[in-house]
């Protein structure tokens, strides 16, 4: 046991020491954590913010234009008033995900209570905001309506009213969110190939069957490429959620740093164990490089940071539980949002350990029979 | 650049080099040097590895940027570019490294012929010298054996047909024999004699490390430490050395610091030793498939014995090092170290040996001192010895003067002796050695026998070693001579010598070996040895072809399509991971990517509990957005349940509400919704207050309200019905065409540079172009097979039929993948490393291809800036031909503009590429 953990220890230097020498893989992982965060978690956005949005307004009158005032920033910007005719082809280049389209006499048939049709087209294509924003300029146009009438005295007061109060991130600010998931997915992808590829590559130096004739045990190698390259990546991304997230983009993060630092710990366990496993399943660089690109797209796109995962089909959310991403998401969530405490997480922490260990057991049983059959 | 000094060359010069330095960082390969190397002759450099004989000959080769000086080769100046290319069809490279130029996957008559189209050979002639050149070497056995499937020898001859296949004027053999097995040795110089008497003109330039191969040669240069010593025929530098052989002549010509300390290797008597033997090996084998790689060794060796494994790389010593190691479990034997069975698991055995592998497997990136700190670590030397122990080490083996140098940075006899130095460090009882002084000089390699010695002699440490060198195999207490996986005989090199008649342990080894392979081989055994030589009489070949001097020839990019095409088809398995990746993202994708919000956990705190509140609650129910979950009972228990995320939702119902309701007081009911995950939080706004809304309208209407004032048309153009897998189809095939495509290509050109067989490019008529263009070429065929595949299982899988121009979308779809296969190309050529290609791809491309290409989120919310970000790459453009055709029924007539983009791209990353990849090292 003693000599296991000097032997981690040992190694786990020697990682850190390789590791620096190589300034590429160095740059890359500045670069991840610094500029791709910045400009990433600024461009993803899946609700409706800044929508583009054209009018056609056929009827030019104040009800039209008091609709079209209405469409306001955050959500819209602000809209352009276009010609019936250009309609087609600005929708099919992609230049407007909103129009909407009022007819000829449109506030006269409303006043004479003859019920005019607003049309609101969509661009389907965009999906993230297609359904979204077609809610919203349904309620602003209903409201705007209302509101015109009840210019004339007939408005009543509604029957009961619904406050909606949004917790944990009141003005539902799309940065603080899609940094935090930004910072998680920089660590997936640098987790994931760092731990892998280092190992294949001292599969092909011969380093790793060096170690194997010396007082070292396949468990100590993998454990100390986990620890050192987790070592980097959490502090790496410690330094981008202060530094990039919180100092330069301005993110309050109101949850406790040290539990999301003890989960960013058990993440990169199992992530590097993933790594580790992958690069046993592999006998050269080429297919580890195949490999992997499936793996950390379908983690980056489907563990719930992008799409809720309830809305997936039951099967592929059972699937999903299997990535340690999954569990560490929604673990990231609930302490960086919500304030959660040890008490209420536990169960995501569990539950990132055990597939780590999983993924950990049967790369340790793989991993002799690799390093010999890469020969 | 210094003007070309127009003096005459020595008149029958093949190559002339005047004030020729050439220097890596700090380390000086060539210094100052001049020579002229006589044509029409064989002429050889001679010298220790890392004197810069290499350097020497790409440099004649054409294969090396010159730095400073002038050279010239078959009468016309290396440094002109156009010269170059004019001679390129007349020289000849091999570079050093056991087949280090051959494709291993790539069958013995695959290699020749990919090089006879670089040489722009038609069918007939290819066939005709191929033939010839198999029949001459005895390669003619075994066309359809993979070259990595050969024995070292075999690689060499096979290394040597590739050279020959144009019949070059200037041949350059880069250390050609070195790990060949003495009988190989001597056939493949043999072959040169044949091909010589053929063609007499042409001139042969070799680099040898073997003293005793120099004698064969015309002509020979002696270099040391970037210097060129002495030049002369053999018997003229035995001569003015004054000495016997060769060997002696060379270290009698070093300077005289280099000599100092130099002595020739005693070694005491063995002690003799009546123990019980220290590794004792019965009838040990190892197959790996089909292929018996050692076939029944049995030996003893004894206490403090010196004991070498003999014979040529690739005969199994390796394998049976590897076994008494614990590396590799025997396939049936038995294996005794130590006096126990070996066990791979066995932990405490392994401080009782120390290993030393054939290729340099220490820690490059970490200094010499921290090599040993780690080993020290490892092997948990008390704190209190290791520094001394470290200290005594680097002196015993004089490398206190580097021990804070890098090991890539030493010459390969001090890296060696390195090597030695961590094997002992824990004072091991056992050493096993592989190959320890492959390619060192002899000064170095004495020095070396002479810590062996040492080790064996007082300190009684038992030495398992295996060599090619025959004078080392002399020094060994006991040798055993292995070929093709069987031990040929066992005992002290006299008694070998002695019982075959011979005059030396060569010639007996010879003897042996032709006795093994006139036995037929057994059928457990693929014949992986060498044939006997078959000196075949070489028939005129045609004439060579008139030399294209053609900037662009399709059929050489042709020649390297092809050879990638066949080196992937070898692979199943990553081509299996390119195709069925793809195939099985887009069914995850597909139904998985869904931004409609459904099944949302919510629960109600209702303080009321009157049918008034029931009934708001009760509006919650009928959708299937939410999911109802179990009641809270009080404040706390909702901040708990919604802080675990459990709950997203929480309506929660004042006391009173039914009564306020009733009395027309308006109460006030509160949502709460988790704002973590904005998108979400946004849409259960929208769908609370609709859901609000619609039952306030259902109370008041059952008062007798008037209904809206305007109605509201609401159309989903391009996907009336609104359907994720609509949109997202066509995403899907971006994403997949970009990224898997990239990291298919990423990894083309910087493997050629980690394996050698860059090499080619270098000294073939091949251009970067066609070079770069032929390898994409079957990527681009991949990746297009894949679209195909993919938009199949969009129309069966997920019912998404291409609405507008089948063809702009194919051809889209042909010019994304030439970018993204371009893109990993470029990646490629600039990336020192496979793992940095592998990490730079992703990182380089993931953010493109998913967030600012509008597959998530649309163009037009981009920021200008990020929307200028995004059109910088090649996804962004192929979405909207994907999204305009499929979704939205347009055709070229508006997307042409995305297909020249797109065009351009991959032109420019080739280009890029291009610049990145220059034809001569540096």
């Amino acid at each position: 046991m003693r000599r296991s953990i000097a032997n981690i220890l040992r190694l786990g230097i020697k990682e850190l020491q390789s590791l620096a020498r190589d300034p590429v893989l160095v740059f890359l992982i500045v670069w991840a954590f610094s500029a791709l965060v910045y400009s990433v978690s600024q461009a993803e956005k899946f609700e409706v913010d800044r929508g583009s949005i054209a009018i056609v307004d056929d009827d030019r009158s104040a009800l039209s234009g008091a609709i079209t005032d209405a469409i306001q920033p955050p959500f819209f910007q602000p809209p352009a008033l276009i010609d019936a005719a250009n309609l087609d082809p600005l929708m099919d280049s992609g230049r407007f995900v909103f129009v909407v389209e009022f007819p000829p006499r449109f506030q006269a048939d409303v006043l004479a209570g003859r019920k005019p049709t607003v049309q609101i087209t969509v661009d389907a294509t965009a999906m993230s905001q297609a359904g979204n924003g077609a809610v919203f300029l349904r309620e602003i146009v209903t409201r705007e309506v209302a509101r015109f009438l009840s210019d004339a005295p007939t408005a009543k007061t509604p029957p009961f009213r619904v406050a909606v109060r949004t917790r944990f991130n009141p003005n539902a600010e799309a940065i603080w969110y899609s940094s935090a998931m930004t910072v998680i997915n920089s660590i997936t992808l640098l987790s994931v190939i760092l731990c892998g590829a280092a190992l294949i590559r001292e599969r092909e130096h011969g380093t790793i069957e060096h170690l194997l004739v010396m007082p070292v045990s396949p468990t100590d190698i993998m454990l100390s490429k986990i620890l050192a390259n987790g070592l980097v990546i959490v502090v790496a991304a410690l330094l981008s959620f202060t530094v990039v997230v919180g100092w330069l983009m301005q993110v309050p993060i109101s949850g406790s740093i040290a539990l999301f630092l003890l989960g960013a710990v058990a993440y990169q366990f199992s992530v590097n164990a993933l790594g580790i496993l992958l690069a046993t399943f592999t006998t050269s660089m080429q297919q580890f490089g195949l490999l992997v690109i499936p793996i950390l797209i379908t983690m980056n796109l489907l563990s719930g940071s992008k799409t809720p995962l309830e809305s997936m089909p039951v099967w592929l959310q059972t699937l999903m539980q299997a990535a340690p991403s999954t569990h560490f998401v929604a673990f990231s969530q609930s302490v960086l949002f919500r304030n959660a405490g040890f008490a209420e997480v536990w169960p995501k922490l569990a539950a990132l350990v055990a597939v780590g260990a999983v993924f950990f057991l049967v790369a340790l049983l793989r991993f002799r029979q690799s390093v010999t059959r890469a020969q | 650049m210094t003007p070309l000094r127009q003096e005459p060359a020595p008149g029958d010069a093949v190559a002339w080099l005047r004030g020729v330095s050439h220097r890596y960082g700090a380390a000086i390969a060539l210094d100052d040097v001049s020579i002229a190397i006589p044509a029409g002759s064989m002429a050889a450099v001679v010298g220790p590895d890392g004197v810069g004989k290499s350097t020497l000959l790409s440099i004649i080769a054409g294969v090396r940027r010159i730095q400073t000086g002038t050279a010239s080769a078959l009468g016309g100046d290396l440094r002109s570019a156009e010269h170059r290319r004019a001679i390129v069809e007349r020289v000849a490279h091999m570079p050093q490294g056991l087949g280090r130029n051959l494709y291993p996957t790539l069958t013995v008559f695959e290699n020749l012929d990919f090089f006879g189209r670089l040489f722009g050979q038609d069918r007939e002639e290819r066939r005709a010298r191929i033939d010839d050149l198999l029949r001459s070497t005895g390669l003619d056995p075994f066309p359809d054996r993979p070259a990595g499937k050969l024995s070292g020898g075999m690689k060499q001859k096979l290394s040597l047909c590739c050279a020959l296949i144009h019949d070059p004027d200037l041949l350059i053999l880069d250390e050609p024999t070195t790990g060949v097995d003495p009988l190989s040795r001597r056939q493949f110089w043999e072959l040169i004699d044949r091909i010589r008497a053929r063609r007499p003109q042409m001139s042969v330039i070799a680099a040898t490390a073997y003293m005793d191969e120099a004698n064969r040669f015309d002509w020979l240069a002696a270099m040391d430490a970037g210097r060129i010593v002495m030049t002369g025929s053999p018997e003229e530098v035995r001569a003015k050395a004054g000495a016997p052989d060769l060997e002696a002549a060379f270290v009698a010509l070093l300077p005289e610091d280099r000599r100092r300390g130099h002595k020739p290797v005693e070694i005491g008597p063995r002690p003799i030793s009546d123990g019980p033997p220290v590794i004792e090996a019965n009838g040990l084998s190892k197959t790996f498939g089909n292929f018996r790689a050692v076939d029944n060794a049995s030996f003893r060796i004894e206490k403090a014995e010196i004991f070498g494994f003999l014979g040529s790389n690739g005969c199994g010593k390796s394998t049976t090092m590897k076994m008494l190691a614990g590396l590799l479990p025997a396939t049936s034997g038995t294996a005794m170290l130590l006096g126990q069975p070996v066990d791979g698991t066995d932990i405490a055995i392994r401080r009782r040996i120390g290993y030393m592998s054939q290729s340099f497997s220490l820690y490059g990136e970490l200094t010499v001192r921290q090599n040993f700190d780690l080993h020290a670590g490892i092997f948990q030397l008390p704190a209190a010895e290791r520094a001394p122990r470290i200290r005594e080490l680097l002196e015993r083996f004089e490398l206190d003067a580097v021990a804070d140098a890098l090991p890539e940075a030493l010459p390969l006899g001090m890296r060696q002796r390195l090597q030695l130095a961590i094997a002992v460090l824990h004072r091991p009882e056992v050493l096993i050695l592989d190959e320890p002084t492959s390619g060192v000089d002899p000064i170095a390699r004495d020095r070396f026998w002479q810590f062996l010695a040492d080790l064996s002699r007082k300190d009684g440490i038992t030495i398992f070693l295996s060599t090619h060198f025959m004078n080392e195999a002399g020094l060994c207490d006991r040798i055993s001579l292995m070929h093709a996986g069987r031990l040929l005989a066992v005992g002290t090199p006299e008694a070998l010598t002695r019982e075959r008649g011979a005059a030396s342990l060569e010639e007996a080894f010879i003897g042996y070996l032709s006795d093994a392979i006139g036995t037929p081989p057994s059928p457990a055994e693929p014949a992986a040895e060498d044939t006997s030589p078959v000196p075949a009489p070489l028939a005129p070949l045609p004439p060579p072809r008139k030399p294209g001097t053609a900037r662009f020839d399709f059929w050489r990019l042709w020649a390297c399509a092809r050879r990638e095409a066949t080196e992937i088809r070898r692979d199943p398995i990553r081509l299996a991971f390119a195709v069925l990746g793809p195939v099985l993202l887009m069914i995850a994708f597909g139904f998985g990517i869904n931004f409609d919000v459904e099944r949302v956990s919510y629960a109600a705190l209702d303080q009321d509990r009157t049918g008034e509140s029931r009934a708001f609650l009760a509006a919650f129910e009928g959708s299937t957005a939410f999911l109802r979950q179990a009641d809270i009972t009080d404040p706390a228990e909702l901040d708990r349940r919604m802080a675990t995320g459990e709950l997203a939702l929480v309506i929660e119902i004042p006391a009173g509400f039914g009564r306020d309701l009733a009395a027309g007081r308006s109460p006030e009911a509160g949502v709460w919704i988790d704002g973590a995950a904005p998108f979400r939080a946004e849409t259960l706004r929208g769908y609370v207050a609709g859901l609000s809304a619609s039952y306030m309208a259902d109370l008041t209407r059952a008062a007798g309200t008037p209904a809206a004032a305007a109605d509201i048309g609401l159309r989903f153009r391009y996907n009336q019905e609104f359907r994720s897998a609509n949109a997202l189809v066509p995403g899907v095939i971006m994403l997949m065409l970009m990224l898997i495509p990239a990291m298919m290509t990423a990894v083309a050109v910087v493997r050629e540079k980690e394996t050698g067989s860059i090499a080619n490019f270098r000294a073939t008529p091949v251009t970067a172009l066609e070079f770069l263009v032929g390898k994409q070429l079957p990527y681009v065929g991949i990746a297009f097979a894949s679209f195909l595949i993919l938009l199949l299982e969009g129309t069966v899988v997920f019912g998404v039929a291409v609405k507008g121009s089948l063809p702009a979308l194919a051809a889209g779809a042909l010019l994304f993948v030439m970018a993204s296969t371009a893109f990993g190309v470029l990646i490629s050529s600039f990336t020192k490393t496979q793992l940095a290609a592998i990490f730079a791809t992703p990182v380089i491309a993931m953010a493109p291809a998913l967030n600012f290409s509008g597959m998530l989120t649309p163009v037009a919310s981009l920021s200008t800036g990020e929307r200028l970000f995004g059109l910088l790459f090649p996804p962004a453009w192929f979405q909207q031909i994907s999204v305009g055709t499929v979704s939205k029924g347009l055709g070229l007539a508006q997307l042409w503009p995305s297909h020249l983009a797109l065009f351009a791209f991959a032109l420019a990353y080739i280009a890029a590429a291009r610049l990145a990849l220059p034809k001569q090292e540096r």
